[in-house]
């Protein structure tokens, strides 16, 4: 790891001037900037330690809208009793990333800055060709060994998967990132890689993520977030889906549905073909099969993650069924 | 390779409270919590297994919670209480009913994850999630042991979860 120059902000405000200095990043649980500074990946001159700024870990949440400060933890917010019962998709999605050494340093703020998996992004000494470290240059990952990439979102440039769980809750329920000047909804804050790989978030040098907010509804009181993985535990997603379900009087008509994609896509994926097929139907098996397909339109696979087409379908529909059950 | 001008790096002055004493370290800002107390202070209970965050053998706590120390800066933590596994017994040697109920259940081999199992296990249990084998599996799913000894992680874990309730 290259050395650098470290300062400790004490504000916001401070943090904002900071992280205008070129070459600055800032660090705040150190899980994601700490690992990509020891692969050579991140190389910041100056790191800018947030996470002393007092008041910015609170979690407040109402029926109406949760507002999590950007260094809350994610083990707090996962284990939080009123996100556990207004928002359990969020609550499912975080308890269920990393480890618990992991989700207690890593705030909310950083984890929507969580960078790719992708292990040609992660190992510049033996694959220089990145796009996404270095534009232009190509991408390593296409004709490579590809069992974990994404088949929704890609580009020629870049076929890297979104790693993280939380967003992908977050871009279901129209969560919206707070920078401070501005606000933003999380599906316009991921950029899919277009020609512009280098691009994941439309952050720009100087902003700092203040908080997210959840607006309450009853598809989010009424959620789940199911992630399938090659291993039980402490693994990243093959494919993941984050659901919720409102359902009219009559107990089986779909009044209102979210449904969100993690583990498939370049950014977290919201499938608004499958939420527009289900609105107003009566809820059985093949209508929740059928439409959850519609999730795959304009997939492209590069071989070895050729599964995830048929895997994310079976995961929406699964987390739909649960959801119905639950009636 | 290196064309560069390389600005010599700055040193801190960084104050660390570490299983109650205070230790006044000079370091470079990119070291880290692990590299701090093993190399420096000769704290060397904590274990450096990969070193990237993915197998837990350098499991600390920071204020109670349980961290890995690889990628925690010493400098982050100046003004934090953190426990090692050096900290974890009475200082009349008494050990932690977790590290007892390792002992008793023989759940280790070669014993180098066991450190970072037992600081993680401590916290599980306080945090209250080492309620049933299936939560101590997947809240101490952070802590892998290659010699697969985690059958008698989890008896030990429950083990103590029980003894630390009663």
């Amino acid at each position: 790891m290259r050395d650098f120059s470290y300062l400790r902000a004490d504000s916001i405000e401070a943090a904002r001037n900071a992280a205008a200095l070129p070459g600055a990043m800032l660090l705040a649980g150190g899980t994601t900037l700490i690992d990509l500074a020891k692969c050579g990946v991140a190389e910041p001159s100056t790191v800018i330690d947030i996470s002393h700024i007092e008041g910015l870990n609170a979690i407040d949440v109402t029926a109406d809208r949760a507002v999590i400060g950007a260094l809350a933890r994610m083990s707090h917010v996962a284990d939080n009793p009123r996100v556990k019962s207004l928002f359990p998709a969020v609550s499912e999605a975080l308890w269920q990333a990393a480890s618990a050494q992991l989700r207690n340093m890593a705030t909310i703020g950083g984890n929507l800055m969580q960078r790719t998996r992708c292990p040609y992004f992660r190992d510049p000494q033996n694959f220089p060709a990145c796009n996404k470290r270095a534009p232009g240059s190509g991408c390593s990952a296409i004709g490579g060994v590809t069992r974990g990439h994404a088949v929704l979102g890609v580009s020629e440039a870049c076929i890297a998967t979104y790693p993280g769980d939380l967003a992908v809750a977050l871009v279901a329920f129209d969560a919206e990132v707070d920078l401070g000047q501005r606000k933003l909804k999380i599906e316009d804050f991921f950029l899919a890689p277009g020609a512009t790989a280098e691009r994941e978030h439309d952050i720009h040098p100087g902003e700092v993520i203040t908080a997210i907010e959840i607006p309450g509804s009853a598809a989010a009181r009424r959620s789940t977030y199911i992630k399938v993985r090659d291993r039980q535990s402490y693994e990243f997603a093959a494919a993941s889906a984050a659901v919720g379900l409102e359902l009219e009087g009559d107990g089986r008509t779909v009044r209102d549905i979210r449904v969100a994609l993690g583990g498939v896509a370049t950014k977290p994926w919201r499938v608004r073909a499958v939420e527009d097929a289900l609105k107003g139907k009566a809820l059985s098996e093949d209508t929740i099969r059928k439409a959850s397909e519609l999730a795959m339109e304009g997939a492209v696979d590069h071989g070895a993650n050729h599964y995830k087409i048929a895997l994310a379908p079976r995961v929406i529909a699964r987390s739909i069924l649960k959801l119905g059950e639950t009636a | 390779m290196n064309d560069q001008v390389t600005i010599s790096p700055t040193t801190l002055s960084v104050h660390l409270t570490i299983n109650g004493r205070d230790q006044a370290l000079e370091i470079e800002p990119r070291v880290t919590l692990l590299d701090a107390l093993r190399d420096r202070l000769n704290l060397t209970g904590t274990k450096k297994g990969c070193d990237q965050g993915q197998c837990g053998a350098c499991t600390v706590h920071v204020d109670g919670q349980r961290v890995l120390a690889c990628l925690t800066l010493a400098a982050q933590v100046e003004g934090r209480e953190i426990t090692t596994i050096e900290g974890l017994a009475d200082e009349d040697g008494t050990l932690n009913a977790v590290q007892a109920a390792f002992l008793e259940q023989d759940a280790f081999q070669c014993g180098y994850c066991t450190p970072g199992q037992i600081m993680s296990a401590v916290a599980c249990i306080r945090e209250g999630h080492a309620g049933s084998d299936e939560e101590i599996r997947e809240y101490m799913a952070g802590n892998l042991c290659r010699c697969g000894a985690y059958p008698n992680i989890v008896a030990a874990v429950r083990q103590a979860a029980q003894e630390l309730r009663s």
